[in-house]
């Protein structure tokens, strides 16, 4: 149960690091991140049920996949409204996660049906003393572990990882320091989207890929928010927190809190202490 | 080409600035007066609709374009006015009496979910007013003693001083006198202290507090007058579709009313209006399109895509929205040939951080 919890909220977790990425480096609020992640879907779907690669294969595909379609959306989409208020560019990403859910459709061979993705640990469970686990439960996790570690190691001690970290604590002073600001936000962009796809593909088995599967991205709104919207390690635990919530609230209360869990306890965090957990507060100087 | 030489005070907040105005706005009156007469019945259900989405609009721009808080949470108050009104339709309320109790529930919710937003700002407020659009949506769902589920309500056709509503014409009648009225309301609260106030608080927070604008009073304020002109617009569009359950009222309806005002033109009140026209038709000229296209391309993502594609070129190439792009073309035709093409760039604008540190 608890396991159930930390795998979905691994997923969450996952899709909120993508828009705590993109939050910190450009300001940006990226609401079409669920859909980004539905597309990741698809890409893996169609590499490994039209083409048959094997899993590793398909997750390097969709990721290396959505990456490019990240950086486009940047490029295409982002760049000319630089510097317009927050609420156009959230309407922007709203209209791309439009067209994103719209063109799926249209695509030979994805339309609007419902898929499933077949995984190597289907439905294999193991016992561990009296405790039986889901393997698929255990893989998401140790998968979202081992990303997570990679990304940190990539933002420690990589070139572009540390660049994207000056960008986005202060970009001015980035771009002063010799740093290609604008090819580094691209990056962003093309990183949170393979995040995305990663976390597509984790959550392909539990809920199949279809069209609106994109809508997980509002649950993983509340566990960023939670988290504090510009701390990578609050996304983390955040995503953990939604996931549980919900686990446990689906078992022991009344039928349909479940849905609503993660957003009472967004409104509770944003009433006690609104800038998240792992947000840092300050005051604006006049 | 006319100036306006300006003699007195009194002309910086008369409601028709010279004559001409008042001659266009009587002659879209009349127009619009003369519509049952004119038009046939499916054109008479579309304006019906534009009216009730107007009046949405006119809440939002009031909250999004004129106080510059941010809702993703309006479906939410169309469906409290809409469930209002039809519950107390049903308990044998008149309309009378309904639809100003209807408004003012909204009102009491907006003015709940405003509290947060002296606390909130931008993103954060977003993601509570859509937080509180799915509590209320999830709630609508279960309270089945009260909402009747999923399987929804239905509403009778409105009596009026012992006047049935039923038909095309009156009840067309009565969306547009609504509209109007809050037309009205909206441009009169926008010459007063309040909407002064308001407009003070979008351009700039600290400024307004520093010259005496109290921000908890009137964004609060700001945020239940938006609602309650949902909730009217609610329960209009309860009585328009006749039956309601709560897939009407999802987040994605909110983000459709938000697109009203982002197509209209944030920050003009035309600009409601014009979206709120915008959203009703372009669905129709989308099945229009439909015919000529192949069938694979031609389904239900088709919308979705096209609508997408609108609010992103929107936001790309015209920001001032259908409204500004009016303006342009008018002041191209007024100027004409002396008309500059940088008249109405944006400055160069930088990225702007709303970070603190």
């Amino acid at each position: 149960m608890l396991l159930a919890g930390v795998a979905q909220g691994c997923v969450y977790a996952l899709v909120a690091l993508g828009f705590v990425l993109i939050y910190k480096a450009t300001e940006t609020v990226n609401f079409a991140q669920g859909d980004l992640m539905m597309l990741g879907g698809f890409f893996a779907l169609t590499a490994s049920a039209l083409m048959g690669w094997p899993y590793w294969a398909t997750i390097l595909f969709a990721v290396a996949a959505m990456a490019v379609v990240g950086m486009l959306i940047e490029r295409l989409v982002l760049r000319p409204v630089l510097g317009q208020p927050a609420f156009t560019v959230v309407m922007i990403t709203i209209g791309v996660g439009y067209v994103l859910r719209g063109a799926v459709t249209m695509v030979p061979g994805w339309g609007s049906d419902t898929y499933t993705f077949a995984t190597p640990f289907a439905d294999a469970t193991f016992k561990l003393g009296e405790v039986i686990f889901a393997v698929q439960q255990v893989a998401v996790i140790v998968m979202t572990a081992a990303l997570v570690a990679v990304l940190y190691v990539f933002f420690r001690f990589s070139k572009l990882g540390v660049a994207m970290q000056a960008t986005s604590q202060n970009q001015l002073a980035a771009a002063y320091m010799g740093i290609p600001v604008r090819r580094v936000n691209m990056m962003i962009w093309g990183l949170s989207a393979g995040v995305a796809a990663f976390a597509g593909i984790l959550l392909a088995p539990v809920t199949f890929v279809h069209s609106n599967m994109g809508f997980i991205g509002l649950k993983a709104f509340p566990a960023a928010v939670v988290g504090g919207f510009g701390s990578v390690p609050g996304a983390i635990v955040g995503g953990l927190i939604i996931g549980v919530v919900e686990a446990f609230s689906g078992r022991y209360l009344p039928e349909g809190f479940k849905d609503v869990a993660a957003y009472v306890v967004v409104l509770a965090v944003l009433l006690v202490k609104p800038s998240g957990i792992f947000g840092e507060t300050a005051r604006k100087k006049v | 080409m006319r100036f306006l030489f300006k003699t007195d005070y009194e002309q910086d907040i008369r409601l028709f600035k010279h004559g001409g105005q008042r001659f266009w706005y009587g002659l879209l009156a009349l127009l619009l007066l003369a519509a049952p007469y004119l038009a046939g019945e499916y054109l008479m259900s579309q304006l019906q609709f534009i009216c009730i989405y107007s009046i949405v609009g006119l809440g939002l721009m009031l909250l999004v374009g004129f106080t510059g808080q941010i809702s993703l949470g309006h479906a939410a108050f169309l469906a409290i006015g809409a469930y209002a009104e039809a519950l107390l339709q049903a308990r044998g309320v008149p309309f009378l009496v309904s639809l100003p109790a209807a408004a003012l529930l909204s009102a009491a919710f907006g003015w709940v979910v405003g509290l947060p937003a002296l606390r909130l700002k931008g993103i954060y407020l977003a993601i509570a007013t859509l937080a509180f659009n799915v509590i209320i949506e999830e709630v609508i769902t279960r309270w089945e003693g009260l909402t009747n589920g999923n399987s929804g309500l239905h509403l009778k056709p409105i009596e009026l001083a012992g006047l049935k509503l039923d038909g095309d014409a009156s009840f067309y009648y009565l969306c547009l006198g609504l509209t109007g009225l809050a037309v009205l309301a909206l441009l009169n609260l926008l010459r007063s202290p309040t909407g002064r106030a308001f407009v003070a608080i979008r351009d700039s927070e600290i400024s307004a507090s520093c010259m005496g604008v109290n921000l908890a009073t009137y964004k609060t304020m700001s945020f239940a007058l938006s609602a309650a002109l949902t909730g009217v617009a609610g329960a209009l569009y309860a009585h328009k579709v006749t039956f309601i359950s709560p897939e009407q009222f999802t987040l994605l309806q909110s983000i459709e009313l938000v697109t009203i005002v982002i197509l209209g033109g944030v920050g003009f009140v035309h600009g409601a209006i014009l979206g709120a026209a915008f959203l009703i038709v372009l669905p129709q000229l989308i099945s229009l399109a439909k015919d000529y296209l192949p069938a694979d391309v031609g389904g239900t993502g088709l919308q979705a895509v096209v609508f997408g594609l609108v609010l992103v070129a929107f936001i790309i190439f015209e920001p001032l929205g259908l409204y500004g792009r009016w303006l342009k073309i008018r002041i191209w035709l007024e100027l004409f040939p002396f008309y500059r093409r940088g008249m109405f760039r944006r400055q160069k604008s930088y990225m702007k951080s709303e970070r603190l540190r």
